[in-house]
C-alpha cells in the first residue's frame, strides 16, 4: 500500500478546538504573518483577505498572537 | 525574502497528528516552500514519524522514507549516491530530533567525515517529546524533565559547534520564531554541495509547559535574551540579522521573562539564573571569538 498525500491524515483535527480563532476582515492588512506562522497549513490567502479552514483548524492560537492588527480573536468554542 | 515571494503551495497539509502550536509542523511546511520537490526527507523514530500520517494517508506532499533510529544519515548517504549514479538533481534531507541526533550521532559523525551529499536538519526541542519528555543530550542545565525531575544536572552540548568542528561545509543555526531566516538558510544550503547541518530551536508547548499560541513568541524570546544563538558559517561565519544586536549584552532581554515562562524552569532561584546567564555569557564569546577566527 502506498500513502497518498491527503489532507486530514488524522482525520477531522478541527474537532481538538476549544477556542476558535474568529478573523476580522476590517482590521487585517494582509501581511499573511499567520498564514506562515500557522503550524496546520489551515489559513490560505486570497486577493483580499484570509480564509481558515476549520474542519483542520486546532485552534492553537499562534495566528492571533502574531497578529499586529489583532485581526484574529480566539472565542471560546460553543457546545452544541 | 518577503513573504509575498514564498510558495502558497502546500507541503504540509492540514490535519495532522502533530500537537497544537507543534514546532516541527512549522519547520515541516516550510522546508517544501524553501526546496520545492527536489528533496527525499529521511526521518528517523519521533514526533516526524507520527506527524507524517498513518496508513494510506500521507500529510506530505514530499517524498518520505521512515528509517531506523541511528541510520538516518546513513540511509541519506545511499541516496546521495543514488541520485548521482542516476544522474537525478535530488537533495536528501535528513529531518531529526535531539534524540535521533543523540542516538544516531556515530552515523551523523560519519556522513560529515566523508562529506557525503544531504542537508541534516536537526530540530531540537531540548528533550526526547515523542517518549514522554526525557533528558536528552541538548536539555539545558537544570531543565525539568521526567528523568531529571530535580533539573537537569549535566551541561547542555551545542550540537551545532560540534558540527562545526566537524569541518562540515555548511552549518546553521535557526528558529522556529524566525521562519524566513530559516527558509533563506535552507535555500543557501540547498546551493551549497557537500554536508550541510542546520540545528533548528523548536520550543515544545506540551514538553516545556506553556501555552500552544505561545510557540512562535517563545523561540523569538530565546534570541532575544541571547540563549539562543542564530548564526551560519559557510566557509565565513556570521552571526544572522536576528542575533546581531544582542552581541551587546545590555541590549539582552532579561533572562528570567523567558525561562519563567515554561513549567521546567520554574523551580529556578535566582542564583541558578544567574548561572544560566553566566554560562550564556560564555557561550557568547565563544560565538563572537568564531566570528572573529573565520572571517
Amino acid at each position: 500500500m502506498i500513502a497518498k498525500p491527503s489532507k486530514g491524515s488524522a482525520g477531522k483535527t478541527g474537532l481538538w478546538r476549544t477556542f476558535k480563532p474568529v478573523y476580522d476582515v476590517e482590521k487585517c492588512n494582509l501581511c499573511h504573518l499567520c498564514w506562515l506562522y500557522c503550524p496546520e497549513n489551515a489559513i490560505d490567502v486570497l486577493e483580499d483577505r484570509i480564509v481558515i479552514d476549520y474542519d483542520y483548524c486546532k485552534g492553537c492560537g499562534i495566528c492571533a498572537k502574531i497578529c499586529a492588527k489583532k485581526a484574529i480573536e480566539m472565542v471560546r468554542e460553543e457546545e452544541t | 525574502m518577503k513573504i509575498k515571494d514564498l510558495s502558497k503551495e502546500k507541503y504540509l497539509l492540514p490535519g495532522t497528528t502533530a500537537c497544537q502550536g507543534c514546532p516541527h509542523a512549522l519547520g515541516l511546511k516550510t522546508l517544501g516552500m524553501a526546496l520545492g520537490d527536489r528533496f527525499v526527507l529521511v526521518v528517523p523514530a519521533g514526533c516526524t514519524t507520527i506527524i507524517a500520517g498513518s496508513r494510506d494517508k500521507s500529510a506530505f506532499k514530499f517524498p518520505c522514507l521512515h528509517v531506523p533510529f541511528a541510520s538516518a544519515p546513513a540511509v541519506a548517504t545511499g541516496l546521495g549516491s543514488a541520485f548521482k549514479k542516476l544522474g537525478k538533481n535530488g537533495i536528501p534531507v535528513v529531518w531529526m530530533g535531539d534524540g535521533g541526533s543523540d542516538i544516531g550521532f556515530a552515523t551523523l559523525s560519519g556522513a560529515c567525515v566523508r562529506k557525503d551529499d544531504m542537508i541534516v536538519i536537526v530540530s531540537d526541542n531540548e528533550a526526547y517529546m515523542n517518549t514522554g519528555i526525557q533528558t536528552s543530550g541538548t536539555t539545558f542545565w537544570k531543565a525539568k524533565t521526567t528523568t531529571s525531575p530535580k533539573g537537569k544536572k549535566e551541561e547542555k552540548k551545542d550540537l551545532a559547534l560540534i558540527m562545526l568542528m566537524h569541518k562540515a561545509d555548511y552549518v546553521a543555526t535557526a528558529s522556529v520564531g524566525y521562519l524566513q531566516d530559516f527558509i533563506e538558510k535552507l535555500k543557501r544550503a540547498s546551493e551549497i554541495e557537500g554536508f550541510r547541518f542546520i540545528h533548528l530551536h523548536s520550543p515544545c508547548p506540551p514538553g516545556w509547559g506553556f501555552d500552544s499560541s505561545e510557540t512562535v513568541e517563545v523561540a523569538r524570546m530565546a534570541v532575544k535574551c541571547g540563549a539562543w544563538i542564530l548564526w551560519e558559517f559557510d566557509g565565513k561565519f556570521k552571526i544572522s540579522t536576528q542575533s546581531k544586536p544582542y552581541k551587546d549584552k545590555k541590549r539582552r532581554l532579561p533572562l528570567a521573562d523567558y525561562l519563567k515562562r515554561q513549567r521546567r524552569f520554574r523551580h529556578l532561584s535566582d542564583e541558578d539564573i544567574a548561572e544560566i546567564e553566566r554560562r550564556i555569557d560564555e557561550q557568547w564569546k565563544i560565538i563572537l571569538a568564531l566570528e572573529k577566527v573565520f572571517s
